[in-house]
C-alpha cells in the first residue's frame, strides 16, 4: 500500500466506526527526539488516526506564536531532513501503527532535493508531506514526485479559496485535503468562524479525497461541533501548549487530552 | 517581458506563500496592472513624486571625488539622497500607498529593518490618511530607536517583532502573519524587490523612475549612455530602479554592491548574490544566505539597510545570465568611502549607499580614462552619523 493510501484508509477507518478522525499535530525535536518519540506512541495509544509531524523551519511565515516557540527550541538541536527520515524509518522499525506525514515549510526539501526526499522518504517509511509555502501553482516539481513514490501530497485550502479554485486544488490532493479553517496563521482560538460547517460541507461536495478541518481547533466541544462536518479535525498548537509547559512529562497529558480529542470526534 | 505571467525571473521569482494569500496576489496584480494604464493614477503619483518627495533629483557631476580617485573618470551621482525622508524608499511607499487607496484598503501594513522603509511608509500613510502599523524586529527597534520615534510622530504604530532573529527577516515573517490574517482590510507595503509575484515586479517598476531619469540626464549631460552604474544591493530595490531602463542597452555595465561586513569567511556578512545559494523565502525563490539543510542564516552589515539574507528574484536572474555583475566590499571599505564623499563632495552618504561608492575606489585605478560611471546614491547618511561616530571610537556600530 502507498503512503497516500494509508494515509485515506486510516481516516476512512474511523470514519467507519462513525467518527471524525483525529490527526494530531508535533513538531519533531520539541523540545528534544525522545520526548517527541514518546509524544508519538502517547498518541497512537490515544486513538489518533494519522500524524502530522512538523519540522522545524527558521522562518515558519504561516505559524502563530505558539508553533514558533515550539520551532525555535527544535531547532536548537540543529535537525536535518536525513536525522527526520531516520528516526522515522526508527519508529517504523519497531512497528510504529500511525501513518505520519511531515509538515515543513519548502526551503529544507527543496535544498535536500525533491526527488531525493521522495525517494527516501518513501524507503524510510513516510507516508506523505504537507507544505504550507507550497501553493498549486508552485508545486507541480514536488506532486511529480509524491505521485512516483505513492507519497501524500497533502494541499491546503483557506476560506479566501474562490470556489472554481479549491476544485482544481482538491484534484491533486492526496491522502485528504487540508481545509485551513481560519483566514490566519496557526494557534488556538477561542471563536471558529461561524460559517465553517457550511463552507466544510461545500468543500466536501468537490473533494475526492477526505476533507480534513484545522488551524486554532483547541477544545473537545470545537471538534464536536466539526466533526460532522469533516472527515478528519487537525488539533495542533493545544498540544504544543501542553509540551512547552510540561517538557518531558508531556507524553502522559497529551494522551490524555488526545483521548477526549477522539471522544469527542465521535459523530453522535 | 518579465516577469513572466508565473511571475518568474528565469527560475526565480513565483509565488510561495500560503494559500489564503493567493487570491490577494492575484487581486493586487490586476489591480496594479489596471491602474499601471490609467493616466489619472500616473499624473496623481508624478504629482506626488515632484511636488512632495522632491523629483527629479539632480545627476550630479562629482568632480572633487573624481579628482581624488586620479582624475581620469567621470563620475555622476544620482542624488535621491535629497528626497523627502532621505532615501529612495519614499518613490515605492508613494506608489504603493497610492495604489492601496485605489484599491479601497484603508489599513496600510509594513516592515522594516533600520527603519528607512518604515519611516517612508508611515509618511506616505500620513500624506494619504491612512492607518498604519509598522513590524521592526525586537532588536532593530533598540537599534534604532529614533526611527520608532520617528514612524510613531508620523501616526504609525510600531510592533517589536520577539521571534527568530529578531531583525528584518523576522519583521518580513510577521507582516506576511498580519497580512494573513487582515487580507480582505489590509495592504502589505513591501520595502524592497523581493516577496511573492507581484511585488518585485511593483517596486522595481516604482523605482524605475530612478534610472529613467539617470538616462534622460546623463544622455543630455555626456551625450552618451554611461559606461558603468553602480548601485548598492540589500533587498535590491535602488539598484533595480536604477539597473531597470539600462539593462537593454548593453553596452552600459550594471554593477550590484553587496555587503561583505567583516569578510565573506565570517559569516558575518550580507552577500547574498556574491556567495549564497538558491532557495525559498519571503514567497520567491532567489538567492539566500542559508545552512547546508536550508535553514536562514543571520545576516550581518555596518549598513543596517543591506542587512538581510536574500534579494531580489529579477538580480538573481541577471545575476545568472550575466547581465548585471555583483560584488562586496566590507564594513571597514564602506566606512573609508563614507568618509571619502563627506569630505570631498560635502555629502554624508547612506552606509548603504557608501558600499557603491567603496567600489568605485576600489576599482577605479583599473579604469580607462573618460570612463563614465553613474553611483545610485541612494540615501543621506544622517540617520547614520551616530553608529559611525560609535563605531570609530572603538565600540562596534
Ligand atoms: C539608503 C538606503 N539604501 C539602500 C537600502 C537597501 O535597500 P535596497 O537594496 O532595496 O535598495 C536601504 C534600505 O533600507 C537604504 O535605506
Amino acid at each position: 500500500m502507498t503512503g497516500a493510501e494509508k494515509v485515506r484508509q486510516a481516516i476512512e477507518e474511523a470514519n467507519r466506526k462513525a467518527r471524525a478522525a483525529l490527526i494530531p499535530y508535533l513538531c519533531a525535536w520539541d523540545p528534544d527526539l525522545e520526548t517527541t518519540r514518546a509524544l508519538l506512541w502517547a498518541l497512537a495509544e490515544a486513538g489518533a488516526s494519522v500524524v502530522e509531524l512538523g519540522f522545524p523551519f527558521s522562518d515558519p511565515l504561516a505559524d502563530g506564536p505558539t508553533i514558533q516557540a515550539a520551532t525555535q527550541r527544535a531547532l536548537r538541536h540543529q535537525p536535518s531532513l536525513e536525522d527526520f527520515l531516520e528516526f522515522v524509518a526508527g519508529l517504523y522499525a519497531e512497528d510504529y501503527p500511525l501513518p505520519i506525514v511531515v509538515m515543513g515549510y519548502y526551503n529544507p526539501f527543496f535544498r535536500f532535493g525533491l526527488k531525493r526526499f521522495a525517494r527516501e522518504a518513501r524507503e524510510a517509511g513516510l507516508c506523505g508531506a504537507i507544505i504550507p509555502d507550497l501553493p498549486l501553482e508552485e508545486a507541480r516539481p514536488w506532486l511529480r514526485e509524491a505521485r512516483r513514490r505513492g507519497l501524500a501530497s497533502v494541499m491546503l485550502v483557506a476560506p479566501t479559496t474562490p470556489a472554481e479554485r479549491l476544485e482544481r486544488i482538491a484534484q491533486v490532493s492526496t491522502g485528504f485535503l487540508y481545509y485551513v479553517s481560519v483566514t490566519g496563521i496557526t494557534g488556538a482560538r477561542d471563536r471558529l468562524p461561524e460559517d465553517l460547517a457550511l463552507r466544510l460541507d461545500l468543500c466536501r461536495e468537490v473533494s475526492p479525497v477526505p476533507v480534513a478541518v484545522g488551524f486554532g481547533i483547541a477544545r473537545p466541544e470545537q471538534v464536536k461541533m466539526l466533526a460532522p462536518h469533516a472527515e478528519a479535525i487537525v488539533v495542533g498548537s493545544a498540544l504544543v501548549k501542553i509540551v512547552e509547559a510540561e517538557g518531558s512529562r508531556a507524553p502522559e497529558k497529551v494522551k490524555r487530552f488526545v483521548k477526549d480529542l477522539v471522544s469527542a470526534a465521535e459523530r453522535s | 517581458m518579465l516577469p513572466n505571467k508565473q511571475g518568474k525571473f528565469g527560475p526565480f521569482g513565483g509565488r510561495f506563500v500560503p494559500e489564503t494569500l493567493m487570491p490577494a496576489l492575484a487581486e493586487l496584480e490586476e489591480a496594479y496592472r489596471r491602474l499601471k494604464r490609467d493616466s489619472g493614477f500616473r499624473r496623481e503619483l508624478a504629482w506626488y513624486l515632484r511636488e512632495y518627495a522632491g523629483r527629479p533629483t539632480p545627476l550630479y557631476p562629482a568632480r572633487r571625488l573624481s579628482e581624488a580617485l586620479g582624475g581620469h573618470l567621470r563620475i555622476y551621482l544620482k542624488r535621491e539622497d535629497l528626497l523627502h525622508t532621505g532615501a529612495h524608499k519614499i518613490n515605492n511607499t508613494l506608489g504603493q500607498v497610492l495604489l492601496a487607496r485605489r484599491m479601497g484598503k484603508r489599513r496600510i501594513i509594513a516592515e522594516t529593518g533600520a527603519g528607512q522603509h518604515g519611516v517612508a511608509t508611515a509618511t506616505a500613510a500620513a500624506l494619504l490618511g491612512l492607518e498604519c502599523v509598522v513590524y521592526m524586529g525586537a532588536k532593530d527597534t533598540v537599534r534604532q530607536a529614533m526611527n520608532v520615534f520617528r514612524m510613531e510622530l508620523l501616526g504609525a504604530k510600531v510592533i517589536p517583532v520577539e521571534s527568530g532573529t529578531q531583525t528584518l527577516k523576522d519583521a518580513i515573517n510577521e507582516a506576511i502573519r498580519d497580512w494573513v490574517t487582515n487580507v480582505e482590510t489590509t495592504f502589505y507595503v513591501i520595502g524592497s524587490v523581493v516577496g511573492p509575484h507581484p511585488y518585485p515586479m511593483i517596486v522595481r517598476d516604482f523605482q524605475s523612475v530612478i534610472g529613467r531619469e539617470a538616462r534622460r540626464q546623463i544622455l543630455k549631460l555626456e551625450g552618451r549612455l554611461p559606461d558603468m552604474v553602480i548601485a548598492c544591493v540589500g533587498g535590491g530595490s535602488n539598484a533595480m530602479g536604477i539597473f531597470y531602463p539600462f539593462v537593454r542597452d548593453q553596452v552600459v555595465k550594471l554593477v550590484g554592491v553587496e555587503a561583505a561586513g567583516q569578510g565573506l569567511e565570517s559569516d558575518r556578512h550580507s552577500a547574498t548574490l556574491t556567495v549564497g545559494e538558491p532557495g525559498v523565502l519571503h514567497g520567491m525563490m532567489t538567492y539566500l544566505l542559508q545552512d547546508r539543510v536550508g535553514q536562514i542564516k543571520g545576516a550581518h552589515s555596518i549598513a543596517p539597510g543591506l542587512d538581510y539574507p536574500g534579494v531580489g528574484p529579477e538580480h538573481a536572474f541577471l545575476k545568472e545570465c550575466g547581465r548585471a555583475e555583483y560584488v562586496a566590499v566590507d564594513d571597514e571599505e564602506a566606512l573609508s568611502a563614507f568618509r571619502l564623499l563627506s569630505e570631498t563632495e560635502g555629502i554624508i552618504p547612506a552606509l548603504e549607499s557608501a558600499h557603491a561608492v567603496a567600489y568605485l575606489v576600489k576599482i577605479a585605478d583599473r579604469l580607462p580614462r573618460d570612463t563614465i560611471v553613474v553611483v545610485n546614491l541612494s540615501g543621506r547618511g544622517d540617520k547614520d552619523v551616530a553608529a559611525v561616530r560609535d563605531y570609530l571610537s572603538g565600540k562596534t556600530a
